[in-house]
């Protein structure tokens, strides 16, 4: 561990760190440009410069590895002339046109030149103007504010791993861009707008929404995956303007999906303001005592054993605690969290978590996919195994639709025949992960949600248990499953499945087609077959008229993520919780609320007044909902039916990723992404029919 | 004077045989598997004893340079890279070695190469010198032919292969880092150091970068000894060197000299004086473009080697002088020089890319006397900035032509400033 | 621009194979210039989009290093130019010794100006930077060859016998051998052949 001086004050770091980051560590700050700790070194800007005992000329301090005995002044006259001088040569070229730039408030450059900057400018020649580039629908260029700091280039390079992007020309003609015009194909390219320290990559869908500082900022977490990445929702008055990632080392780092990003814009389509009542075939406006009638009414005459309650993908666990709690009172077993048919076992907590987590993946050093692209369905996720991958020694193999993930994967083949090889130890990759010292599997819905789902999973557990991916001493359990739907965890860890002779998703929904269901509660469940319904009088509760509310009988507003103090749990059985940064529109409520007046209406008082009793009662039920922000390793055990898994290949379930939800559908920037990424014409025109 | 029997380069004008016969018969390939018998460590020696520094411009030991080299090869090869990027302006010493001294620069490189425990070695060659790159060829053509080079090059039992990759136009490649980049297949931008090649360079791995000159004139020193070498020059800057006089003078050449030859003594005694006279004599630039001016009273005195062009503020550089005589307009000069380095710059560092722009186009208005006097002092303050904050030395080597004028003829800017004021407001009178 | 698809011909694919082999395995990209020069080449002068694609899938580069590269180094054009490519030196050393006037020479001769290329497509004209030739400046060089010791008259004769389709000598237009001072050698005399005294 070298020890070296900075101003005076002596720091011990670990071997391989800067001096950039040696100063960090003492609170000295050191301006920085193209610097950033999660891409490679540029030391381009020449902003962090700092003066080095011995050294004639000052040294780039984010680009010096720290050594012992080193003497290091960043507070020296000669060095803040230096800053200023870097400073000055920055902008010259650069537009004074902060009163019209979307960064103005939240510019590295703007906050840098109040420290270093002259009160006024020496510069006499012509500006530099460059051209603006066309990246796609999401991010706005204007690259005369460029400062060269490569960072975007090595995002898509490094991270995103779409190395698109360049810069071309040489000197002060050397342009950032992609030559060839044409979109950023990443599903994470709005991770550029965080990271350009300047105003030249800008939010497109945000632009000229909004000024930083009249935003409201609240912490929460995104629900339109399974990752649970941690976001910031800024809003201004009853509008959510914007996402923005936070932190969070264990989940997402400091990135977020487009997805995550700009779906946003679709809270503010197709709402559900209002209670809706069908009468005579046709939907009218109705108050919420009316509504909530229409239900009791049909209630009444209804036997327990012919109601039935679906929970969709967005759902959160209290308000399906809720909804659970009443179906229990009423005394239908007939509920299911499980939309899309997949066959998880609820029984088994680890056979549908993604055991080694999100942060682990950085340990292990063999990878199996099966039926999954995780670049569609989880494109943090993809980010660490691209992350992983870089690190080397990390063999990726996949077995179903071929796909390019960002990083080398051999593809083995399309399904049943490969997977069997391998649970079989037929295939030489059985032997990589059987050599992996820490060797993991990720199972995606696609083959879960078929027939045949459970044999899948029970093939997959016999891959986990025979090539060694479980190491209980060694703490380690590399069995996964990737879950697309951010309510999924939650709704197997509180049970929201078939009770005793209670019927699955698919059998309710055919039961509704026979007649054998006539009461059908959806919680916001918008991705089953909603044309199979037969005469069943459904009651949708949720916050977007999609399909599930096209189809219903009664509609109760709810709120969406962004509205409600509200828990998930995401792939990993991490339980965390958003935070509501707006209210509902118009006469929406939070859904456990409406389920609990409704229940009032139709004469069950369930047992929780607050949001604080459902929480407490959801603890007690399981106590894997007490402890937040943190993952608690399940135990193994047995899970899945063995059977035969049938010849059709494996399929990602995700085929648009951009419009995976009733928030993405109603997005118009989602749907012009679907239209400039997935080439899919329809994107336009809107998601019904 | 150095006599002709102390000369390296003895067919430099390719008067005689180029070829291998030709090369032959002047020493080359003469005793070279000795040379290589006496082992690695032996050659890094002799090469610092003889007190060879880099021709390149910087002027680093060669034998130095070659002993950072790891002592053990490992899981990395070793490589040497031979820069004949030549591209400085009034540089054009490389140029002569590859169409005229072929056989010497892959002897040298043979040699380099086993010193540094490299088996491949690769000649980085400016793209527009596709002739001299063919004479190359056509002479590492011939010496493997001859076993002199390939497996078990000249019988010692060493493999050793010559490659010549071609640039494409961007004087950055003479920078080392830029130029390793550049073979791997990017852009010529600079790398961060540390590491260094020694360390970390082409593909990863330990490499050496040296200049061709000073690669060529490796097995003449081995061959003649260090203390033959040694004893040519004056202390620390020892031996013979190229050098390219240029601009005003009656006859340009090239012509090699012994280290701490006076400067006016080349001049006069190679080529042919300075027009119209010693005393018509405004300024030289002595080391290539990069270095700073010194005027007249200077150049009387002043000896071609590092130490001395180092105490009058220049340098030797590559040892090209550029000579201007007392009709030239000496600011447009520099701006010409300003505009090189704003054509140049990589566009990586912030101070260069828009430093080199800034000093273009202010010396650009200072030539016009487009500019208030205040500016002068701004112009002097921008090439501070501009200096010493970059990844390499490109801007450096902007600034300081631009501080050299300052230093000896800012009076000349005052008054183009005057007049041209003076002109405007007689216009408007 | 051009939007035909390229490919290289049998015989620069020949060429392309053996710039690769000089560079270790898996290291192909290193043979980037190589490859973008025969191209411009086989191009007639200029690289297209296509060409820079199809290098790009040759040597498994993504085609954003292949523009970054080709964007970088002077020598490829990215836009189409004339025939005969007349690149005429006025750095410093080749100015104090009248590259502006065989610039001036070139523009009336050739009828056009800088980065201009002539109606017929023979010239076309460019300013360029330091070629290394300096102790022979004037120069210019037009396509693979230097032209040096220039004056308006051997300037407008080396354009004229292009203009005829003609080959004109290359080198020195005043007659001296490569560097050597131009009123005799002031070392190495006796390397002189015999009987050819200057």
């Amino acid at each position: 561990m070298p020890k070296l001086t900075v101003n005076g004050r002596e720091i011990e770091v670990p071997a391989g760190h800067t001096v950039l980051q040696a100063c960090e560590a003492l609170g000295v700050e050191i301006p920085r440009f193209c610097y950033h700790e999660r891409l490679s070194i540029a030391g381009n800007c020449r902003m962090c410069l700092v003066h080095m005992e011995k050294s004639p000329k000052p040294i780039a301090s984010c680009a010096m590895p720290a050594a012992d005995g080193m003497v290091i002044r960043t507070d020296t006259p000669e060095i803040h002339k230096t800053r200023q001088g870097v400073m000055e040569l920055l902008l010259i070229n650069h537009p004074l046109d902060c009163p019209i730039c979307d960064q103005g408030g939240e510019c590295d450059l703007q906050d840098q030149a109040l420290l270093y900057g002259f009160d006024r400018g020496r510069y006499r020649e012509s500006r530099r103007a460059v051209k603006d580039k066309y990246w796609g629908p999401l991010i706005k260029t204007v690259m005369t504010r460029c400062i060269h700091c490569t960072r975007c280039i090595r995002f898509a390079t490094e991270i995103a791993g779409v190395p698109d992007l360049g810069a071309t020309g040489r000197g002060e003609n050397m342009e950032v861009g992609m030559y060839v015009e044409k979109a950023l194909n990443s599903e994470l390219s709005g991770n550029l707008i965080d990271l350009c320290p300047v105003g030249a990559l800008t939010s497109a869908p945000y632009a000229f929404a909004c000024l930083s500082w009249e935003l409201r900022k609240t912490e929460s977490v995104d629900v339109l995956d399974a990752v649970g990445s941690n976001i910031r929702v800024d809003s201004r008055g009853p509008t959510v303007l914007r996402v923005l990632p936070r932190l969070n080392e264990d989940v997402n780092e400091e990135w977020i999906s487009d997805k995550t990003r700009f779906a946003c814009d679709g809270l503010r389509h197709r709402r559900l303001d209002q209670p809706w009542v069908r009468r005579s075939g046709k939907l009218e406006p109705a108050t919420w005592p009316e509504a909530f009638a229409a239900v009791a009414q049909r209630l009444k005459s209804a036997k327990p054993d012919r109601v039935a309650a679906i929970a969709g993908d967005l759902a959160d666990a209290e308000s399906m605690f809720a909804l659970k709690t009443w179906l229990a009172t009423l005394g239908s077993p007939h509920l299911d969290c499980r939309q899309d048919g997949a066959k998880l076992d609820p029984a088994c907590r680890a056979g549908y978590l993604f055991n080694t987590t999100i942060a682990g993946i950085e340990r292990a050093d063999a990878c199996l996919l099966i039926g999954t692209n995780p670049r569609r369905e989880a494109p943090i996720v993809n980010a660490r195994l691209r992350k992983r991958w870089l690190m080397g020694g990390f063999a990726v193999a996949m077995i179903g639709e071929a796909a390019d993930l960002t990083y080398r994967a051999e593809h083995l083949g399309p399904g049943a025949a490969e997977l069997k090889a391998v649970a079989e130890a037929r295939h030489p990759f059985a032997k990589t992960l059987a050599k992996a010292r820490a060797p993991m599997l990720v199972v995606g819905q696609g083959p879960l949600v078929r027939p045949d789902g459970g044999a899948v999973l029970a093939l997959a557990r016999q891959i986990a248990e025979s090539c060694g991916l479980i190491k209980v001493e060694g703490h380690w359990n590399g069995f996964n499953v990737l879950h697309t739907a951010a309510a999924r965890v939650a709704g197997l860890d509180l049970g929201f499945v078939p009770g005793p002779n209670g019927r699955d998703a698919g059998a309710i929904v055919a039961g509704a087609g026979e007649g054998t269901i006539d009461i059908l509660f959806l919680l916001g469940a918008d991705e089953i077959d909603t044309g199979r319904l037969g005469s069943a009088f459904v009651v949708y509760i949720g916050h977007h008229g999609d399909k599930g509310a096209a189809r219903a009988d009664v509609i109760l507003p709810g709120a969406a993520y962004t509205e409600k103090d509200a828990t998930y749990v995401n792939t990993e059985g991490r339980v965390q919780r958003t935070r509501r940064a707006v209210f509902p529109p118009g006469e929406a409520r939070e859904d456990w609320a409406i389920v609990r007046a409704l229940a009032e209406a139709c004469g069950v008082r369930l047992p929780f007044d607050r949001l604080a009793d459902v929480r407490a009662q959801l603890a007690s039920a399981n106590p894997v909902f007490a402890a937040l922000d943190t993952v608690q390793s399940a135990p193994w055990g047995a899970f899945g039916a063995p059977g035969e898994v049938g010849a059709a290949p494996f399929r990602s379930p995700v085929r648009d990723f951009y419009r995976t939800d009733a928030i993405g559908r109603a997005s118009p920037t989602m749907a012009e992404c679907a239209a400039v990424f997935s080439g899919n014409a329809s994107g336009l025109t809107g998601t019904h029919g | 004077m150095l006599q002709d029997k102390d000369r390296i380069f003895t067919n430099i004008y390719g008067i005689a045989d180029v070829g291998l016969a030709g090369a032959r018969a002047r020493g080359d390939w003469n005793g070279t598997q000795e040379i290589l018998a006496r082992g690695r460590e032996a050659i890094v020696d002799a090469i610092k004893r003889s007190g060879l520094r880099g021709r390149g411009g910087a002027g680093f030991g060669t034998g130095m340079k070659w002993s950072f080299m790891p002592k053990e090869v490992g899981a990395r090869p070793h490589f040497l890279v031979v820069n004949a990027d030549e591209g400085e302006p009034g540089t054009c010493k490389d140029r002569e070695i590859l169409r005229h001294e072929p056989h010497k620069l892959i002897e040298g490189a043979l040699i380099a190469s086993f010193a540094v425990g490299a088996h491949a070695s690769y000649c980085y060659v400016r793209g527009e010198f596709l002739r001299e790159a063919e004479a190359l060829q056509q002479a590492a053509d011939e010496a493997r032919a001859a076993g002199l080079i390939g497996p078990n090059a000249c019988g010692s039992g060493w493999d050793f292969e010559f490659h010549i990759h071609l640039g494409a136009g961007a004087y950055i490649c003479g920078e080392e880092s830029a130029l390793i980049e550049s073979l791997e297949g990017r852009k010529g931008q600079p790398r961060l150091k540390p590491p260094f090649p020694a360390n970390v360079g082409l593909y990863g791995c330990p490499t050496t970068v040296n200049n061709a000159e000073s690669i060529a004139v490796a097995p003449t020193i081995l061959r003649r000894g260090p203390e033959w070498f040694s004893a040519i020059g004056r202390p620390n800057n020892v031996g013979t060197k190229l050098f390219n006089i240029s601009g005003h003078v009656n006859n340009p050449c090239t012509v090699e000299e012994e280290m701490g030859i006076p400067l006016k003594e080349l001049i006069e005694t190679h080529a042919g004086g300075v027009r119209g006279g010693w005393d018509n004599l405004l300024a030289v630039i002595p080391g290539g473009s990069s270095v700073p001016l010194i005027p007249k009273s200077i150049c009387d005195t002043v000896r071609m080697d590092f130490d001395s062009l180092r105490e009058v503020k220049s340098g030797l550089g590559t040892g090209a002088l550029i000579v201007m005589d007392k009709s030239t307009d000496v600011i447009r000069a520099i701006a010409r020089l300003s505009r090189f380095y704003k054509h140049e710059s990589c566009g990586q560092c912030t101070p260069c890319r828009e430093g080199t722009g800034w000093l273009a186009r202010m010396m650009e208005r200072m030539a016009r006397g487009d500019a208030s006097p205040g500016e002068i002092g701004v112009l002097e303050q921008v090439t501070r900035q501009v200096e010493g904050n970059t990844i390499c030395a490109l801007a450096d080597a902007a600034a300081w032509p631009v501080q050299g004028l300052l230093r000896h003829f800012r009076p000349e800017l005052e008054r183009r400033i005057a007049e041209a004021q003076a002109r405007k407001s007689g216009r408007a009178a | 621009m051009s939007g035909a698809p390229f490919a290289f011909d049998p015989e620069n694919l020949r060429r392309a194979e053996a710039i690769i082999v000089k560079y270790p395995a898996g290291r192909q990209a290193s043979a980037v210039m190589p490859l973008l020069d025969i191209a411009q080449r086989q191009g007639g002068g200029w690289l297209t989009q296509a060409a820079m694609d199809y290098i790009a899938d040759y040597l498994q580069m993504p085609p954003i290093r292949v523009y970054e590269v080709a964007s970088f180094y002077t020598m490829y054009n990215l836009k189409p130019v004339g025939r005969h490519h007349v690149q005429v030196c006025t750095n410093l050393p080749c100015w104090l010794r009248g590259s502006d006037v065989v610039a001036e020479t070139c523009r009336r001769t050739l009828g056009i100006g800088f980065g201009e290329t002539s109606a017929d497509g023979q010239f076309t004209l460019s300013e360029v930077e330091c070629l290394g030739a300096c102790v022979n400046a004037p120069m210019m060089q037009i396509d693979d060859d230097y032209y040096e010791d220039l004056d308006p008259d051997t300037t407008r004769a080396v354009l004229a016998v292009l203009k005829q389709g003609g080959k004109p000598k290359t080198g020195s237009q005043m007659g001296r051998r490569s560097c050597e001072p131009k009123n005799g050698l002031t070392v190495l005399k006796d390397t002189l052949p015999k009987g050819k005294k200057k």
